[in-house]
């Protein structure tokens, strides 16, 4: 049994949203080198709606996956409604993540929301909040999983 | 990992030869008659183990010519893991009246070291000794180790990951010269590509792994010098001279010895067949990419091992894009490793681990040729640029030098 789901594979193959945007209203970094994932999301806002969202992320096939399906999934949407999907609801819509994955490479939604965060900040004269280093994993994290 | 365009019809090439080699027919064809035939129990009196019995005498037989010992100082375990063990475990249980050191060094395989880690839960006590940017330990590092109560030194004859030789004969001549302990050399990985040779190397004891060397799995072996004691990790019958217990394996084993008899033959024959391809991978993906490194010994290193470290992207993501185009490799990042630790071997040659995510491991054999090499030095640049040009890492240098550039 392949370890990745088919919709994993496509979105890995075939991002969407790739790439920067320039004079972005928020953006969201987030990661570790240690680990093995950074995740940087941009976001254009109008009207409170998400007009354009590009990513760039170093990571493994989960994360280049999971950053791709949430630019996917908020693209049009309202700031609330961007804020309620989950580092869940992003496995959950590539059919699921082998379970050492969900913790590590599975934040593109808390990146996502980062950058909504950003963008608020930005606005209120409080941004940029840059990068944001998340912890390394101990072993009690992995143990959990196998 | 299913690949994607099954429609290309891609040749898969192995370049991980580590992880699993095909078996030989030669080898396949000699287990065939133990599995229904002559599936007799060695250990019986009656003519249905007559024919199983000489298997196994005869298998010992070309073990322990491969490894330049007599056949009563071979044991057949179930796996390269377990010959460590019953080193490690086997002599600290044996020897534990007369001290509970125990010295290896910093980039030993799993198998040893946490052996050791679960021996310090004992009352055991571990001294890891460094190695240098290239991987190499130093024997006056070991001898500086050595305490009156150390009972073993057990160190890799190469490595698994970078491929880098130690000089175990000088370890082995230092570690006798100046203690009592007990020598193991773990040759899981380089036995069968390599000489190993136990009375030039000096081994009190040495792990093997046949099923890297087109063995079957589900077997490994172990020199064990004559008159040097461990206590056996499975008790039970007499089986493999009292120091392994269970019904002996004997399919598995007639391939083991086989395989072992294959290598002997033909060890110079795969070094030639080997260090072109080596050669030609290393030079065409030094030239062909910037900010990639090879990891490891220029020279003192396995003919069939490559390691490097590509900058600004994470392993996986190129192991994955390299299966796609037919190409099995592997890598020491935290997100291949299963445990989320990168290469604790890159961490001990003073890598980064932030670049160690970078790791691409290649491992070589039989299957392997010159046209694979010329296939991967030509896919590679591909895979890393798509992967660079969606790394932030590599977009925060990209400004740097432009920014110096237009200062």
């Amino acid at each position: 049994m392949p370890i990745y789901s088919e919709k994993v594979m496509d979105h890995f193959q075939n991002p969407r949203n790739v790439g920067e945007i320039e004079n972005a209203d928020g953006v969201g970094e987030l990661g570790n080198p240690t680990c093995g994932d950074i995740m940087k999301i941009y976001i254009k806002v109008k009207d409170d709606k998400i007009e354009d969202v590009k990513f760039k992320t170093f990571g493994c096939g989960a994360a280049i996956a999971t950053s791709s399906m949430v630019t996917e999934l908020i693209k049009g949407k309202t700031l609330e409604e961007a804020e309620k999907i989950s580092n869940e609801t992003v496995a959950e819509a590539l059919d699921g993540l082998p379970p050492v994955k969900m913790h590590c490479s599975n934040l593109a939604a808390d990146a996502l929301h980062l950058a909504i965060e950003d963008y608020r900040a930005r606005k209120e004269g409080k941004g940029p909040i840059g990068r944001v280093e998340t912890p390394e994993h101990d072993e009690s994290d992995i143990l959990e999983h196998t | 990992m299913h690949i994607l365009d099954l429609e290309a019809k891609l040749k898969i090439i192995n370049f991980d030869h580590f992880a699993a080699t095909s078996m030989r027919q030669e080898v396949k064809e000699a287990m065939d008659p133990f599995f229904i035939n002559e599936y007799g129990n060695p250990q019986s009196i009656h003519a249905l183990s007559d024919e199983p019995r000489e298997a196994l005498a005869r298998a010992r037989l070309q073990a322990a010519d491969l490894l330049n010992a007599t056949s009563n100082e071979v044991i057949f375990t179930s796996s390269g893991s377990e010959s460590n063990n019953l080193a490690i475990k086997g002599t600290a249980f044996a020897r534990m009246d007369k001290g509970k050191h125990i010295i290896v060094s910093k980039i030993e395989h799993f198998s040893v070291l946490n052996a050791v880690k679960s021996l310090t839960k004992l009352g055991f006590e571990v001294s890891e000794v460094s190695v240098d940017k290239y991987g190499l330990v130093d024997p006056q590092d070991v001898k500086n180790a050595l305490r009156k109560d150390t009972i073993l030194v057990s160190i890799t004859h190469a490595s698994n990951e970078i491929g880098t030789i130690q000089d175990i004969k000088e370890i082995s001549r230092i570690v006798h010269e100046n203690s009592g302990a007990y020598m193991h050399a773990d040759a899981n990985t380089s036995c069968g590509f390599i000489e190993t040779d136990v009375k030039e190397l000096g081994a009190d004891m040495l792990s093997a792994a046949p099923h890297r060397f087109y063995g079957p799995k589900g077997t490994g072996l172990f020199y064990l010098k004559k008159g040097v004691r461990v206590m056996p990790l499975i008790d039970g019958g007499i089986q493999e001279f009292g120091r392994r217990a269970g019904t002996e394996n004997i399919p598995a084993i007639v391939g083991a010895g086989v395989a072992c008899e294959l290598a002997k033959k033909e060890l110079k024959d795969r070094t030639a067949h080997l260090l072109p391809i080596q050669k030609e991978i290393i030079s065409g993906v030094l030239s062909g990419l910037d900010e990639v490194y090879l990891n490891g010994h220029p020279e003192k290193r396995l003919p069939n091992n490559i390691n490097f470290v590509v900058k600004y992207i994470e392993g996986e993501s190129m192991l994955m894009w390299l299966n796609n185009n037919g190409i099995m490799v592997a890598s020491g990042s935290a997100c291949t490793s299963k445990i989320l630790k990168s290469s604790h071997v890159l961490s001990a040659i003073g890598v980064d681990p932030a670049l160690a995510q970078g790791s691409l491991l290649i491992s070589l054999g039989q299957d392997n040729s010159l046209e694979d090499a010329a296939f991967f030095i030509k896919e590679l640049p591909g895979v890393v640029n798509k992967l660079r040009q969606m790394s932030p890492l590599y977009e925060g240098i990209k400004k740097e030098n432009k920014a110096q550039k237009d200062k």
